[in-house]
């Protein structure tokens, strides 16, 4: 019976690909509606068993793209360890990108951009919060959604200006005594961390 | 389509996005006022023992671990 189930999943599955090849819509613009040709054929094979479900029906569906942009923007800023905002609407956040830092208005076109040390920026009406981001990633979505993920965020009150200070002369020395290209590397990445927090501390 | 674009420092030097993220994460963390520096080292600590597998039979593993005594 299970031989007889892989076989109608894949002709379900050959069916669907078989449209352009942008049959897959973005996680925004598809209906959290279950695929009713699975349904039958699971339903003709175990008619007593409830159809599997999938990850995506415990989800909330997530906003889709409005056809004027909205007034505000939704940010979800995640660390590993803690989910800093979560649906927060906010009107705008500037994110330190590796081009730059990039303001992003809601409505902002679909990007993904690489996060370098920074500090990012929550504006929302008069009230500013910002952190300094060690690294990582901003996807933003056509729905007016920023999920912005980083390894480390602290607010700039918590960073040490006098360990900053110490960590960039270290760091400076190191490289220019770095032999290997590993070694460069690595001391490179450490003034350019600590340049970017005392960046952040001072300006 | 350029796949010859800049490649950052870290990638040409060999090493990965995660191994330069974690550097990042580490600077920063090592660059927090107390209590926090402590609460983010403490969050960051790790317990574990590696051993790889030769022939069917596990080699001397190696153990990582940031709680002494344990």
């Amino acid at each position: 019976m299970l031989r007889q189930a892989s076989r109608l999943l894949s002709r379900s599955v050959a069916a669907g690909t078989s449209k352009s090849a942008t049959a897959r819509g973005f996680s925004t613009e598809v209906p959290s509606t279950i695929d009713s040709t699975f349904v039958e054929s699971w339903k003709k094979v175990a008619p007593n068993m409830d159809p599997p479900q999938t990850p995506s029906s415990f989800m909330k569906p997530r906003p889709s793209t409005a056809s004027s942009i909205p007034t505000k923007l939704t940010v979800n800023f995640v660390l590993p360890y803690a989910s800093e905002l979560s649906g927060k609407e906010v009107d705008m956040v500037i994110i330190p990108a590796t081009t730059g830092q990039m303001g992003v208005l809601p409505g902002h076109v679909p990007t993904i951009a690489e996060l370098k040390p920074g500090i990012m920026s929550v504006h929302e009406g008069t009230d500013v919060n910002k952190y300094f981001v060690s690294s990582g990633f901003a996807f933003l979505h056509a729905n007016s959604v920023a999920d912005i993920i980083a390894v480390e965020a602290v607010p700039l009150e918590n960073i040490d200006a006098s360990q900053v200070q110490k960590g960039l002369a270290e760091f400076t020395q190191k490289l220019a005594a770095a032999s290997t290209d590993l070694e460069k590397a690595e001391a490179q990445i450490g003034v350019e961390v600590h340049s970017a927090m005392n960046a952040a501390l001072t300006g | 389509m350029a796949s010859t674009a800049a490649v950052p420092f870290w990638r040409a030097a060999g090493m990965t996005y995660i191994t330069y993220s974690n550097i990042c994460a580490n600077l920063v963390r090592n660059c927090l006022k107390e209590p926090f520096k402590a609460e983010a080292l403490n969050r960051e600590k790790v317990h574990f023992s590696l051993s790889k597998w030769a022939g069917g039979k596990p080699e001397k593993p190696t153990l990582r671990s940031d709680t002494p005594g344990v």
